[in-house]
């Protein structure tokens, strides 16, 4: 009697024990595959609903928009063959390339007319619609007060699209590279509402087709003989990993499994440099880490305070130290490399040496009323994420080194918590990060416009800047443009609206082997321009 | 027995309903929204967000809601994943999770068990001090150090083993062989010196003795008596081991970057994603209520002087 | 119970309530027969006194950036005998104040764990009948809950504050505690002296407070020791996941995560990584040596 109960629990285990041995096929021949490290999970692969740069590189393998990143990450033609734009800048006519969805159904003038009303209309509740807000009637569209037909975007015929503008926008070809103006297929969308996305049911116009999604495990794309250039692509599917651990990511390039990541830790270059010869690939970008101090309460209304505080920053320091990868110190705000922009000096305080710098900035702090029987107490926040935690002890440092009446208390937050806080003037100061939506400068400057709201943290409002910005977006003449942009930064950094840190750089590791990646300021590298030496482009319909 | 069960598994609903209300309030009073992010959305679209997921209605209601939806099972559309249901990442991520939990238990008990024993044989000789320190020590090391060193050594430096991922989602020895051990090693820590302190117990009991006076053999003594009783407290050790699993799993979820729920489970709490979160806090709740009830009953089947009622 | 991190306590749990007799003296001598138990106590002894005066001592302070030594190897130049962390901190310093910090983690939330185990188990026990029913069916519907979501999302709701992460961490470890309490309680409640007290007209909270809490001090002394190592692991595991402290301040936890991101830095995971071994190691093996001093059956 006791036999069958000691057995059953003997045989459990090996049994259990066996069961977990399964095995699985090795992985064949893969040289026609491109394993990519992706950051992190897509939250969505509908362009309307899409809004992390991991997302436009998966989104942008699979839809071309009107225009395209070339390899350099430059605009150049994708559906449109070329335009034409009326004398006031303000309606632009495209012609459209002969090209077919995934399914042999044309791609049409109409299909961006439907795409742009859909992102538009309220009820797609689109989170990054106000990016198109450029053109004509968008903003109204999008607000619900006007029907998406009013919106300034038509098709004469198949072949022809015209978009009218609000203002003349000299950057449309690059905001046309941008997810947002991507075409999806009507057809599709018409008959499975928001589930079109699904592999199942997708169709796409770019080099790829999605074949599998799994939640935090991979996007799995394979090529699309149907794409118009499709004898020109070398690699028959593409992995994207989500990679959010970056030293498992780093882990996983070196064990061969990945060709290329988004990422590595920037305190290893050194290291990585030795153990991965040809990977590491660092290369400025258009970013800009900077500080917003909320400006209607005191003493962040104080011209004096917030310059004190930028000018104590030892940004030499935190670049050279602890990010190391070649960022660049920074007193403004527009990156360098934007487009249609001259740019502004550095700030007169930039060329002197620290110890100058923290004693000029102790007077500016006893000129504005603290000393030691007014001690200046306040926290500064972070964002709980990449190297931000790792510079805020020095910034709690450098500023608590003006003097000993500087005292700053530092909170790392979550990133959510974080926008949230900013969002809502719940700060003190607080740090946040801008990346370019598209090369130009007015997509920095105007988060310091008033009219921006929530988006300019700091609650800058200046009537002269504002005006400033609204001389430039009606300015045709693009060298006047640039001048009315410079002018407003300075004016802006004058006032210390910001404290701008550094302009970051990409980190990229690509395996030596993989032709076609070409390093450029926007961090955009489409599979399509990707090889591996050994491989034919055009893949296995070619071959025949 | 039945009885027994279908008593605990209806004292289970009531239980449920504690956590999820707990976790709903909980999840509603953390600062921050879903939708808070570097763009910002207009205020009137965030209104207009906010309204097709029915975050613009009072916190009650949305309770309410919840609830009568759950009671259908259906636990919503992720807040985050526009393109998901919760339901979807679940069924995706839980095989994962599953199988490395479950082939973790196993290697724990596999190894735990004959360590344990071999300890307690061998009491006070070398053998016994160099497992239980071998012991001592995997309980002293967090997960989240020996994974990566594990990950360096056989994925990177000797490249015998994949050092993350799933090999094109497929789960195969080769990809779930370092995270089960990792997830398992704290395990069999507790394991071997669970069993080895029962073991000692039971061979000094005077049943276990008699049979010795009788002349039985000593590895028919081990296997008939000893074994079958020492492994009681085991069993009763289940629970909290799927919880220590759970734990770990977060872990090594990450540092092997595998696609399970408790991964998921992190960054759904710092998203924000209130239903993914809600949705993974019902299910490990079932689990748990689950794996205590298979205990208890399997406690039953060994130790016939349980008895239900 | 282990709701957060793997130990070993279900077995001591176990072990420790069977009996629970106040024979110190036999036990004191018990456990000073005990190579490993005595060593470890010497050398948590040895440690708790590093973590309270040696920052204090120590030429660096614990937040202070070295510009020109970032990220330096031990050296005995300038006294950096751990190197300097990736900001050029001194790590050693850091590494005494995050032992500190995890020290108070683990003592203060198995204080916490302790006072609402006791009271809640001993008042079980005593009372019994319906009452014992139902607190017990609580503790029962308790378990149940996956606790380290439920610490993670009070982390995330409350934020990352040093007293909540005692609190957390210490509301949900008493559940094991009242259980133990509990079961020893009811034995104690039939023994001879609670019955004469009570029929001598003591009231129930002087009872539990001077027959019953001095008899369950074994087997609680035992437990809570071996749950401060479980305790410190959790904070750890929170600080990976960056829900820990908040810098400047530190914990050996924190200090294990930051060293396993600069891999190529060997001694910053190395030395905190020691250091949090050697104290768990101590509280394990004291808690181990206190187990079989107070129930010596096993050896």
């Amino acid at each position: 009697m006791t036999t069958p109960r000691a057995a059953i629990a003997a045989m459990v285990l090996p049994m259990a024990l066996a069961a977990c041995g399964g095995g699985g096929d090795g992985p064949g021949d893969d040289s026609a595959v491109l394993y990519r490290g992706n950051t992190a999970e897509p939250f969505s692969l509908d362009p309307h609903q899409a809004s992390g740069v991991w997302e436009n590189n998966i989104i942008s393998d699979m839809i071309i928009g009107l225009y395209q990143d070339d390899a350099a990450g430059e605009p150049i033609p994708g559906m449109a063959t070329g335009y034409e734009v009326s004398e006031d800048g303000l309606a632009w006519t495209f012609t459209l390339r002969e090209a077919e969805w995934s399914d042999g159904v044309p791609v049409t003038a109409q299909d961006f007319v439907f795409s742009m009303r859909r992102i538009l209309d309220p009820a797609t509740i689109a989170q990054y619609a106000s990016l198109l807000y450029g053109i004509k009637n968008a903003e109204a569209v999008n607000k619900g007060q006007l029907a998406p037909e009013e919106l300034g975007v038509s098709a004469p015929d198949d072949r022809t699209l015209v978009i009218e503008l609000e203002y003349p926008a000299p950057y449309l070809p690059s905001l046309l590279t941008h997810y947002t103006t991507y075409p999806v297929p009507a057809h599709v969308v018409e008959e499975y509402g928001s589930r079109w996305i699904q592999p199942e049911n997708a169709v796409f116009n770019g080099p790829y087709l999605l074949e599998e999604w799994r939640s935090n495990a991979f996007v799995h794309l394979v090529r699309n003989p149907n794409f118009y250039e499709a004898e020109t692509i070398c690699f028959d599917e593409v992995y994207y990993y989500p990679t959010t651990d970056a030293n498992a990511a780093v882990r996983r390039v070196r064990a061969g499994e990945l060709d290329l990541n988004t990422s590595f830790p920037g305190q290893q270059v050194e290291e990585l440099e030795e153990q991965l010869p040809g990977f590491v690939h660092v290369y400025p970008y258009l970013n800009t880490v900077y500080y917003a101090p909320y400006m209607p309460e005191a003493p962040w209304d104080d011209v004096r305070v917030r310059r004190a505080l930028s000018m104590s920053l030892d940004r030499q320091f935190m670049v050279d130290e602890i990010l190391r990868t070649g960022q660049r110190p920074t007193s403004t705000l527009v990156p360098p490399g934007i487009a249609n922009y001259e740019g502004v000096e550095q700030a007169d305080w930039w060329d002197e040496d620290m110890d100058t710098r923290r004693e000029e900035a102790r007077q500016l702090l006893m000129e504005a009323g603290f000393g030691p029987d007014n001690p200046l107490a306040f926290e500064f926040t972070y964002r709980n994420s990449g190297n931000n935690p790792r510079v805020a002890p020095v910034v709690q440092q450098n500023w608590e080194a003006i003097a000993d009446w500087v005292q700053v208390s530092i909170s790392g937050i979550e990133v959510q918590i974080q926008y949230d806080n900013l969002r809502t003037g719940n700060f003190e100061v607080g740090d946040a990060g801008w990346v370019a939506d598209y090369n130009d400068a007015q997509n920095y400057l105007y988060l310091l416009e008033s009219r921006t709201g929530s988006m300019n943290y700091g609650r800058y409002s200046n009537p002269e800047y504002d005006a400033l910005i609204a001389e430039s977006n009606r300015e045709l003449d693009p060298e006047r443009r640039s001048n009315l942009l410079a002018r407003a930064e300075r004016m802006m950094l004058d006032d210390v609206a910001i404290i701008p840190m550094w302009n970051d750089t990409s980190r990229n590791l690509v395996d030596p082997e993989i032709t076609g990646w070409e390093d450029n300021v926007s961090d955009k590298h489409r599979t399509r321009f990707l090889c591996r030496p050994g491989l034919e482009p055009g893949g296995p319909a070619a071959a025949e | 027995m039945l009885r027994y069960a279908l008593r605990r598994l209806l004292i289970a609903i009531p239980t449920l309903f504690v956590i999820i209300t707990i976790a709903f309030f909980m999840m509603r009073v953390a600062p921050g929204s879903p939708f808070a992010m570097d763009r910002q959305l207009p205020p009137q679209i965030e209104a207009n967000v906010r309204a097709a997921y029915g975050l613009d209605r009072p916190l009650i209601a949305q309770y309410g809601d919840y609830l009568s939806k759950v009671v259908r099972g259906d636990l919503g559309p992720s807040l985050k994943y526009r393109d998901k249901s919760v339901a979807d990442i679940i069924v995706e991520g839980l095989p994962v999770s599953a199988t490395i939990g479950f082939c973790a238990l196993a290697l724990a008990l596999a190894v735990g068990v004959t360590l344990g024993v071999l300890a307690a044989l061998r009491q006070n000789r070398p053998a016994d001090f160099s497992v239980m320190a071998v012991a001592m020590i995997g309980i002293s090391i967090p997960t989240f150090v020996t994974g990566p060193l594990l990950a360096l050594a056989f994925g990177v430096q000797l490249g015998w083993l994949p050092s993350g991922g799933l090999d094109r989602g497929r789960m195969t020895l080769a990809t779930l062989a370092l995270p089960v051990i990792t997830l398992a090693l704290p395990q069999i820590a507790i394991v071997s010196r669970l069993m080895r302190a029962s073991m000692i117990e039971v061979i000094r009991s005077n049943y276990v003795r008699t049979a010795r006076a009788k002349g039985l053999s000593a590895t028919r003594v081990i296997v008939r008596h000893t074994l079958r009783a020492a492994l009681l407290p085991l069993v009763s050790y289940m629970g909290p081991a799927l919880a220590g699993l759970m734990t770990g799993s977060l872990i090594v979820e990450q540092v092997f970057q595998l696609p399970g729920i408790g991964r998921q489970f992190v960054i759904g709490a710092l998203q924000r994603d209130y239903t993914v979160v809600m949705g993974v806090v019902i299910l490990y709740a079932s689990l748990i209520m689950l794996m205590n009830l298979i205990a208890d009953l399997l406690y039953g089947v060994l130790d016939p002087k349980v008895k239900y009622s | 119970m282990i709701a957060l991190a793997p130990s070993a306590r279900a077995e001591l749990a176990e072990a420790a309530a069977v009996k629970g007799r106040s024979l110190w003296e036999d036990a004191r001598g018990r456990l000073f027969r005990n190579k490993a138990a005595v060593a470890s106590l010497l050398v948590l002894g040895f440690l708790v006194v590093l973590a309270i005066f040696g920052p204090m001592l120590w030429p660096h302070d614990y937040a202070t950036i070295y510009r020109d030594r970032v990220g330096i190897a031990p050296t005995f130049e300038n006294l950096h005998i751990f190197g300097t962390d990736a900001q050029g901190r001194d790590l050693f310093v850091r590494t005494l104040i995050g032992l500190r910090v995890s020290l108070a983690v683990g003592v203060i939330a198995t204080g916490v764990a302790l006072v609402i185990g006791v009271i809640w188990g001993a008042t079980a026990g005593y009372l019994g009948g319906r009452v014992d029913n139902v607190m017990m069916r609580i503790v029962d519907i308790m378990y149940s809950l996956p606790y380290i979501f439920f610490v993670i999302l009070l982390m995330v709701t409350f934020g990352k504050q040093l007293v909540l992460i005692f609190v957390a961490i210490g509301a949900v470890e008493w559940l094991t505690m009242a259980r133990i309490v509990r079961g020893q309680t009811i034995s104690l409640r039939r023994k001879e002296f609670v019955e004469a007290a009570e029929a001598a007209g003591v009231r129930g909270p002087v009872i539990i407070r001077r027959h019953i809490l001095p008899n369950v001090l074994g087997p609680v002394v035992v437990y809570a020791t071996l749950t401060v190592p479980v305790i410190i692991l959790a904070e750890s595991f929170l600080s990976f996941l960056g829900l820990g402290v908040q810098e400047p301040l530190t914990s050996l936890g924190k200090l294990i995560s930051n060293g396993a991101d600069d891999m190529y830095k060997p001694w910053m995971l190395l030395f905190p990584s020691i250091v949090m071994m050697i104290t768990l190691l101590a509280f394990n093996f004291i808690g181990d040596g206190l187990r079989d001093a107070i129930d010596p059956k096993d050896r």
